[in-house]
């Protein structure tokens, strides 16, 4: 999403300056030959543009568009690259127009126009005037479709117009875009961008574009200068370029200068995996501790062995769906409303199941687990009855797409991080309801000694029902972040239910700080022992050292002390 | 879709089924009846409840046009809740309780297996219309979804040729379809020169979601100075947080295109498709090819829904062909016998969606057109690629060794479905 909202302030700057350098060229003499800012063109290529004007009328746009109607892709680049070479401003928005779609082929009259769906018709605009031709059916056009190959080319032509932009940023990514690329007319345009760039770190992407392309050179002191500018860079292109010219090249001084340059990258390379692996692990941890956290109280404190915990989950997050769709303008803020609701959803959800069943089986730890897997069933046919057993599509905020890109190999993804600290939040915040509040001071009272707590004048039913649905909540909470990286789909919670109860027994049953290292620790052994033994396995191994492990301590890591656990 | 609309859904099933229980009751004499065996609850309803929904939305076209031999086609519904097992004991008692002659069903390979034995035991008939990994072929099963060779195959021929594909990851979902696909397609690549240090396997477990790892092993795989693609048998929802980790790690199709056999337009109907525009599936057929039957088709899946912003996939197409090959077979043998109907199948020829026709061959498997397909943002696919003509379904694989000798033929000197051309015997080797 930010990508395509980058792609899109891109096209409006370019189209901006394009109507400002139009404007300009309008006032001017036509005879002057006008020196465009997109530097789509150099001065000579133009000359001849207007030379070649007075032999044969060039083909218009509309007539180069035209050719866009074949089905063969080859045709279609190369009208590409014609259209691409046009001095006219109407260039870049009709490539982005084709990027985005929004060139149709109109099959009527065989025709390309620009196209926009309004009530089931398109409404046709002419590529050059952008005057409304006409309205047609939905299916008497089509957008033109590009491949991959087709999309590479555009995002090129439209890098090589970004690079004069006044946004360092934009002038960023279309340095980006044009590392690895060798056609002469790129490399001109990247060595003129060096001479008047002002931003570093656009400097340094030129640099590794015109680097990359030097190792193609056929002086070997340009190559060997190539490279070594090259050592320590992470960029991915420079190893795969450097990889390839070490298959080709037979000079001595070149393969160990390149040998060189790639053990260094490996090195850099290897340090910000471990530090990947980590912070995969930290995140693993954090979903498991937001799936866990709520069953730390109604199984931890409680002893309610709910099987339903993981439906409580999916119901948070299929209420981020509904809320989601209730709220259809605000997608970025509609999830701050949904953890209230979801809150409450799964809280009022929890509470109805401890009043209409488990109030009746406590201490009768079978029982309530049949029951509660009953009811799991329930709710997830409940689910497939309201909403079909298609899966859900919650949208993501734009906040919460893309990386945090430290270098190429090392980026954290936002939607990862933020679930990081949000596990902490909820976390800390169900600590400090436990230890500073009266509930909470009654939560613990009754779970450690009922008779004694209610002989003071505290009413262990409604605690109960209080306690339970705290931890129903916390679940639907949970499901709220666990919607933006997996399925909403009936079957959400049957996929974290199990790694729940291990992380609960295994951190110790009835104490919140064993929950946090169960979940971080076991969360980053997974994403250690992953790479080496894949995922499946790895699963299975935790999954082993967890039954061993009770064995030794059947109270988990961190056992409740004192007499109430002793019973 | 909303609440009310599926509680009207719900009332309109109930109504139609004691319609059908009804008329069952007085002409059971003057219906054929049609076996619909597809979960619609468990893991698998997310995919097996459209095809429920188009060979019920097929019969009620049928019956509009007077049925076939001039009875009316009774749908008998039953659920087996995406457990293996359960697929067994109902198709037994559609075959035997309710008389069925006809079963469109399965989607797993797992509950194509557990029918298998059932069928071929009560001489029942079993369309099947998924894409599969092949090694197999039974007389009572019309394979009407992709053998490896008619999905696999041409997509890995097309990253080689196509996009110079150098190397190669295969990562799939842990279990019989993948597995065995994986293993054909190694030794094909092998076969065709790759080394084996520029294949890299990987397999998940179902649903698997935290994908962190295995998509930065990926990207450290592809950045070894050759084009790199990953080949996708990855299942049902799985690929929904795949490629949300590959959109936000930001390999981008241009880099590293995954090319995908098991998600098709319902899958991606689940996701933002912004970030994978350009990664690749291949089909047999895609909703976006343009022509007459596939624009009437969708319109009549619209109408019969309800709902306009349903996609259609292969799967549905494979049961569209199966079930018009039934119909043509049944009318041209005359009968609803087993037997009778299976031999007729043999050759028949259909119209498929994607402008050709579709052919049944001697081994039960069809001819079809493998189109490649580049995902859009609009969540459909927009064909890139296909091949010149119809490519013949190949029930045992060239490529393996313990199936390069087999071959299915189930017509007169041989009516065999594992064929042994070295030995000259039925049942000579079985594969592995």
């Amino acid at each position: 999403m930010g990508y395509r909202f980058s792609q899109t302030l891109v096209a409006m700057l370019v189209m901006l300056l394009t109507c400002v350098s139009w404007a300009e060229q309008a006032l001017q003499d036509t005879t002057v030959p006008p020196q465009t800012e997109q530097g789509l063109n150099s001065g000579t290529d133009m000359m001849d543009a207007d030379e070649s004007n007075r032999v044969v009328a060039p083909p218009t746009i509309n007539e180069i568009l035209d050719q866009l109607t074949s089905r063969s892709f080859d045709d279609k680049e190369a009208a590409i690259r014609q259209l691409a070479n046009q001095n006219n401003p109407r260039v870049i928005p009709l490539l982005n127009a084709l990027m985005n779609r929004e060139l149709v082929h109109n099959r009527k009259d065989d025709t390309i126009a620009l196209g926009e769906k309004q009530d089931g018709q398109w409404e046709l605009r002419d590529p050059t005037t952008e005057e409304v031709v006409g309205h047609v059916d939905s299916r008497a056009a089509r957008p033109v479709v590009i491949n991959n190959r087709l999309r590479t080319v555009i995002n090129n032509q439209l890098a090589l117009s970004g690079l004069n932009d006044p946004d360092s940023d934009v002038r960023y990514q279309a340095a980006g875009q044009l590392i690895g690329n060798d056609d002469p007319e790129m490399l001109t345009a990247l060595g003129e961008r060096r001479e008047q760039e002002s931003s570093q770190r656009v400097l340094d992407q030129i640099e590794t574009a015109l680097n990359i392309a030097a190792l193609q050179s056929d002086d070997l002191t340009a190559r060997l200068n190539a490279i070594d500018a090259l050592s320590g860079n992470l960029h991915p292109e420079v190893k795969n370029s450097l990889n390839s010219r070490l298959s080709v090249t037979d000079n001595a001084s070149e393969t160990r200068a390149l040998e060189q340059a790639l053990k260094k990258i490996d090195a850099r390379i290897s340090t910000f995996q471990t530090a990947d692996t980590v912070f995969f692990g930290l995140s693993l941890g954090s979903v498991l501790l937001l799936a866990a956290i709520g069953l730390a109280i109604t199984f931890g404190v409680m002893g309610v062995i709910n099987m339903a915990h993981g439906e409580l989950i999916m119901l948070g997050a299929y209420t981020t769906y509904v809320v989601q769709q209730l709220l259809p303008n605000s997608h970025e803020w509609s999830l701050l409303i949904a953890i209230p609701a979801a809150f409450l959803v799964s809280a009022l959800t929890g509470i109805l199941i401890e009043r209409f069943v488990i109030r009746f089986l406590y201490g009768r730890p079978l029982e309530t687990l049949l029951a509660t897997f009953g009811v799991s069933l329930i709710l997830q046919q409940a689910v497939r009855v309201i909403f079909s057993p298609l899966n859900r599509t919650v949208i993501t905020p734009e906040w919460m797409s893309g990386a945090l890109e430290i270098n190429p190999v090392f980026s954290l993804t936002y939607n990862r991080l933020y679930i990081i600290f949000f596990a902490l939040a909820v976390f800390l915040a169900l600590l400090t309801l436990l230890k500073r509040t009266r509930l909470g001071l009654q939560v613990r009272a009754v779970s450690q000694n009922r008779t004694t707590a209610r002989a003071l004048g505290i009413r262990s039913e409604r605690v109960n029902a209080l306690t339970f649905g705290l931890g129903s909540g916390i679940a639907g909470v949970a499901g709220v972040a666990l919607a933006q990286l997996t399925n909403v789909g009936p079957n959400l919670g049957q996929s974290y239910i199990i790694d729940s109860f291990m992380v609960v027994v295994f951190g110790g049953v009835g104490n919140l700080w064993g929950t946090l290292t169960a979940a971080f620790g076991l969360g980053i052994a997974n994403k250690l022992l992953e790479p080496m033994a894949g995922a499946v396995l790895a699963k299975i191994i935790v999954l082993i050292f967890i039954i061993l492990f009770i064995q030794r301590k059947p109270r988990g890591l961190f056992p409740q002390r004192g007499r109430a656990a002793e019973e | 879709m909303s609440f009310s609309q599926s509680m009207k859904k719900l009332a309109a099933g109930v109504i139609a089924s004691s319609a059908i229980v009804y008329s069952g009751a007085v002409m059971a004499a003057d219906t054929i009846k049609v076996g619909v065996l597809h979960s619609l609850s468990g893991t698998m309803a997310i995919s097996e409840s459209t095809l429920k929904d188009t060979v019920l939305m097929m019969i009620e076209e049928q019956n509009k046009k007077g049925g076939v031999m001039g009875k009316k086609l009774e749908p008998v519904v039953v659920d087996p809740a995406s457990n293996w097992p359960l697929f067994a004991e109902k198709t037994r008692e559609l075959i035997t309780k309710e008389g069925v002659d006809v079963i469109f069903g399965c989607w797993t390979s797992v509950s194509r297996k557990s029918v298998l034995p059932v069928v071929e035991e009560l001489n029942g008939l079993l369309f099947y219309p998924v894409q599969y990994e092949g090694e197999e072929s039974s007389k009572n099963v019309f394979y009407t979804g992709a053998a490896p060779n008619q999905q696999a195959i041409p997509a890995v021929d097309y990253l080689i040729n196509d996009l110079g594909v150098k190397r190669f990851v295969l990562a799939g979902t842990d279990y019989v379809y993948p597995r065995t696909t994986n293993k054909i397609l190694e030794a094909y690549l092998k076969a065709k020169g790759v080394a084996a240090d520029d294949i890299m396997i990987n397999y998940t477990p179902f649903g698997h979601s935290d994908w962190q790892s295995i998509v930065s092993d990926i990207k450290s795989f592809g950045s070894q100075g050759k084009k790199t693609a990953v080949v996708s048998t990855i299942n049902g929802d799985a690929n929904v947080p795949f490629y949300k980790e590959l959109g936000n790690q930001g390999v981008s199709a241009e880099d590293i295109p995954v090319v995908a056999f098991s998600v098709g337009e319902e899958e991606l109907s689940g996701i933002d498709t912004g970030p994978l525009v350009g990664h690749l599936a291949a089909w047999n057929y895609f909703q976006s090819v343009y022509n007459d039957s596939n624009e009437k088709f969708i319109e009549q899946w619209h109408a019969f829904t309800g709902d306009d912003k349903r996609v259609t996939n292969d799967p549905m197409e494979a049961t569209y062909i199966g079930f018009n090959m039934w119909v043509k077979a049944v009318e041209k043998a005359k009968s609803t016998d087993t037997d009778k109907v299976a031999d007729a199948m043999i050759g028949i020829e259909t119209p498929n969606l994607t402008g050709g026709m579709a052919v049944m061959n001697a081994n039960h498997h069809l001819s079809k057109p493998v189109l490649i397909g580049e995902i859009q943002d609009d969540g459909q696919f927009a064909v890139v690629w296909e091949t010149d003509g119809l490519v013949k379904g190949d029930a045992w694989s060239d490529y393996l060794p313990g199936s390069k000798d087999l071959i299915s033929d189930w017509t007169a000197p041989v009516k065999c479905g594992n064929y042994n051309t070295k030995t000259k015997s039925c049942g000579g080797a079985a594969a592995e």
